[in-house]
């Protein structure tokens, strides 16, 4: 690796590709590329035929429509979500500012299943928030909107912590531009300010859905797990094994995996052309 | 993440008092209500017959057990993947190479893959009819079910953690100063050490925290690979879904709390961090 | 930038650290330790029988043994020793998940016939879990499907409880005057439309029955309906028992090439074989399993209330192997009930 490079690039001055890349290939191969060839080889055993035909069956399309859509559902919510509170931790100083910035983090922290626990605690019929909601004849808990509410919680930071950044690094002197020109604040936020944030927004909206997607502990608990209705595909996947069918959960895993990445390839396309010049 | 610090200007351009204090509200009411909700839920649900039976349940020793091994499995992955995150961020953003932007896909890849598939796919590898599982069976080496499966789900599932932190940040950083150190004859270590080290630390801890605090509340994969042996395979989260299977509903949620608890510990040690990253920075003459 | 935490030594220490993990996999081969691979409702009776065992085997060998267990979905639990789990015996929902793990070799195909009763030395059967004062008036297998009713069951594709749920209503529609096949599938799509929440497991439905508040009526396992019914208050639920149930046997077997390679065979069987002894079949009534054992059953005096239980192995269902095809595998009958334009 480290002679090819070298030759190849000549000007490099800096040292240690060669050492960095071999250890980059090596911890990722070892880690992620071996074991989901594995994945991606163990349906194989059927046949292509025999992939499609563990594939097309109803449910598992129920299941990874519902994946997919409650995954960008949430991804949506939590759009305006992450962006008001991007906005209010960078732009303004107030008391329990650190608490609320540290609060963000949180859906990486607690382990999936306690959320998953503490969501449907609260969101069931007799919890304490499912019980008003429900007074107004809304259910969240074991319906899709409830796969979607978790779903939120697990992305939201993505969002937050994608956009802060940027919109720290704004350059004030255009909107100021844009005050100075007559310009209100709300016609400059539209017209400055979302468009310099749109790729950073997009970039926290892919990352939201992709990690919904896949969701699995923090869903399960307040999904319901109706098939056709309310079952998520990974799920699936977990139903699959129980009946001992492993090359069956691969093809389901590997459908997700091929879709998420069409997704994200789809999503990063888009987020170039929208690039300002 | 780069937090420069000091007190915003006065601006021309900022919006009125009012839309100010409804955005502050807004914020709080919704992040409140979203995030902050649920672990009220766990510490009400948890102290419902006071603390005696929390301290019950956490020194129980196979808690006990669990705590050691959680911690123990974040003590192997965590530093494995600040390593490896290390290595990708400084030959993604320092060096030109055809194929960049697929690698960097490709370690972005775990955050995208469902995390029962994360374990699924080590039992596919090393399960007793997956790949290596006879030749592993006929030395007696145990992967699956035993602490490499669960340190190995673990670290798959924390591997982005770091590199996507550091990725963005050394990129924008540019690649100037370790050039001009390296030209005045520094090895590498020591431009890495002396240059771009100092410029990154913050973020390099943030990232390792974020790593921490995931690898430790790991759901889904690792109960897939863990066999679920009490006292023995049972990491916190595990040992809290068997409590909760047991209709201990109180010490479920006082490990429950002992993680989350853990886990606010490492975004405040993360929160200081950057907060004294700002100090630093601002104390350092601008560049 | 002296003391950053990242230093050549902790690099290496943390090489190190994984290498020896990764090598030392292997469990620690000490004093003899027997693990038992189980399911999900069995947790409390284990926990007192290996106490039971780990004595008494002191006392007739002088041998120091631990007793572990592992718990979760039935499915799980056999997949899981499939994969490598070192289970020295497995005590699991049903037989089809033992023959599971006898497919791929780990267990004798004639392990049912090794001990007595089928290998299951105590029973169980469903029953209902119902509000208190049963304000529905939920008597048998035929209110259930009344409009209006929500019923709770695990989902029986990932629960081996819910399997006998399933086949137990199944049977019970194909007993009806007039009964047939299509009548039975007729009866059991109108009950699988009165589920709201289909959890994965035993345990999770009846949380979500007891805890929130979900659904008039939980099928459950006796053992199960009466855990409920002492750790939740005798104020909130009955038990109904139905006039027609199934016989469910959960069956134990020593896992032959794990015991053969650990050397833990004699130990493995005088577990299974102590489970059939006074003490344990006692232990079992205590935790609510139907004894085998009949003095211990008349121990237990009307704690369990007699009442028509049909077996997997009557003509109506064939076996396990059978019942799985039909009713639970991919495209079976249970996956039809969901097909859409039903």
């Amino acid at each position: 690796m480290r002679g090819g490079g070298a030759s190849g690039l000549r000007r490099r001055v800096l040292p240690g590709f060669g050492l960095s890349l071999g250890l980059t290939l090596a911890w990722l191969s070892t880690i992620v590329l071996i074991p989901l060839l594995a994945l991606v080889l163990r349906p194989l055993e059927l046949g292509p035929a025999g992939i499609w035909a563990s594939l097309a069956e109803p449910r598992v399309w129920a299941a990874l429509r519902l994946s997919f859509l409650a995954a960008l559902a949430a991804a949506a919510l939590n759009l305006p979500i992450g962006l008001l509170a991007a906005w209010v931790l960078v732009r303004y100083r107030f008391p329990g500012r650190r608490l609320l910035d540290g609060m963000v983090d949180l859906p990486f922290a607690l382990p999936t299943a306690v959320a998953g626990l503490a969501l449907t605690a609260l969101y069931a019929p007799n919890g304490w928030l499912g019980a008003p909601l429900a007074a107004l004849g809304v259910k969240v808990a074991y319906t899709p909107l409830g796969v979607m509410l978790a779903m939120a919680f697990v992305g939201l930071p993505f969002v937050v912590r994608t956009v802060e950044p940027v919109l720290r690094d704004l350059p004030r002197e255009a909107e100021e531009a844009a005050a100075t020109l007559g310009a209100g604040r709300g016609q400059t936020f539209r017209r400055v300010i979302l468009p310099a944030l749109a790729p950073a927004l997009l970039a926290g909206f892919t990352m939201a859905a992709a990690r919904a997607i896949g969701e699995y502990g923090s869903v399960i608990f307040i999904a319901g797990n109706m098939p056709m209705v309310s079952e998520i595909a990974p799920l699936l996947i977990v139903v699959r094994l129980e009946q001992f069918d492993y090359a069956g959960a691969a093809a389901v895993g590997l459908a997700m995996l091929f879709l998420s990445f069409l997704l994200l390839l789809v999503l990063n396309l888009a987020s170039r052309f929208w690039r300002p010049a | 993440m780069r937090r420069p610090g000091g007190e915003p200007r006065v601006e021309v351009a900022a919006e009125a008092p009012w839309v100010r204090r409804l955005a502050i509200l807004l914020a709080v009411l919704v992040l409140g209500l979203l995030l902050l909700l649920p672990l009220l839920a766990v510490a009400t649900e948890a102290l419902r017959r006071g603390w005696t039976p929390v301290v019950a349940a956490i020194t129980d020793p196979d808690a006990l057990a669990a705590i050691r091994l959680t911690l123990l499995i974040a003590a192997i992955s965590v530093p494995v993947n600040t390593l490896g995150g290390l290595a990708a961020a400084w030959c993604i953003a320092k060096f030109d190479f055809p194929g960049r932007a697929l690698l960097l896909a490709l370690i972005e890849l775990p955050f995208s893959v469902s995390p029962v598939i994360s374990g699924l796919v080590w039992v596919l590898l090393f399960g007793a009819q997956g790949w290596l599982g006879p030749w592993l069976q006929e030395r007696d080496i145990q992967i699956v079910f035993a602490l490499p499966g669960l340190v190995l789900a673990t670290i798959f599932v924390t591997f982005p953690f770091v590199a996507r932190t550091l990725v963005p940040l050394m990129q924008e950083q540019g690649r100037s100063a370790e050039e001009a150190a390296a030209t005045l004859g520094a090895s590498g270590w020591q431009t890495f050490r002396r240059v771009t080290l100092p410029d990154i630390r913050w973020a390099l801890l943030s990232g390792v925290l974020l790593c921490n605090a995931r690898a430790m509340g790991e759901f889904g994969a690792v109960s897939v690979v863990s066999g679920h042996i009490r006292g023995e395979t049972n990491t916190m989260p595990l040992h809290i879904e068997i409590l909760y299977n047991e209709y201990q509903f109180v010490g479920a949620f006082a490990v429950a709390g002992l993680l989350a608890l853990l886990a606010l510990v490492t975004l405040a040690a993360k929160a200081l961090l950057e907060r004294s990253g700002d100090l630093a920075r601002l104390r350092r003459p601008p560049a | 930038m002296q003391g950053f935490p990242v230093s050549r030594r902790s690099v290496a220490g943390a090489g190190l650290v994984l290498g020896t993990a990764l090598a030392g996999g292997a469990r620690a081969q000490g004093a003899t330790q027997l693990l038992n691979v189980s399911y999900d409702p069995t947790r409390e009776f284990y926990r007192a029988y290996n106490a039971l065992f780990v004595e008494d085997w002191k006392r007739r060998t002088g041998q120091t043994i631990r007793a572990s267990t592992s718990h979760g979905g039935s499915g799980r639990q056999a997949r899981s020793v499939i994969d490598g789990l070192q289970a020295d015996v497995v005590t699991l929902a049903l037989a089809y998940d033992i023959d599971a793990i006898a497919e791929r070799g780990l267990i004798d195909a004639n392990w049912q016939s090794r001990l007595p009763q089928n290998s299951a030395p105590y029973t169980s059967t469903i029953v209902f879990l119902v509000r208190k004062g049963n304000p529905k008036g939920l008597r048998d297998w035929g209110d259930l499907a009344k409009p209006g009713v929500a019923v709770i069951t695990p989902n029986p594709k990932t629960s081996g409880g819910a399997r006998w749920n399933y086949l137990a209503g199944w049977a019970w529609a194909q007993r009806q005057p007039g009964g047939s096949p299509q009548a039975a599938e007729t009866y059991i799509a109108a009950l699988f439309r009165n589920v709201p929440v289909l959890d994965t497991g035993a345990r999770g439905s009846t949380t979500t029955f007891v805890q929130r508040g979900q659904g008039d009526v939980l099928l459950a396992w006796e053992n199960e309906a009466h855990l409920a019914f002492a750790e939740f208050g005798r104020g909130q639920f009955d038990i109904v028992y139905p006039g027609f149930s199934i016989l469910a046997e959960p069956p134990v077997a020593v896992v032959d090439r794990n015991v053969d390679r650990r050397g833990t065979r004699a130990a493995a069987e005088a577990f299974l074989k102590g489970l059939y002894e006074p003490e344990a079949q006692s232990l079992a009534a205590q935790h609510f399993y139907r004894p085998r054992d009949p003095a211990a059953l008349a121990a237990a005096g009307d704690r369990f209330p007699q009442l028509e239980m049909i077996t997997i192995d009557d003509p109506l269902f064939g076996g396990w192997r059978k019942a799985q095809a039909d009713h639970f595998e991919d495209g079976g009958l249970f996956d039809r009930l969901y097909r859409p334009g039903r």
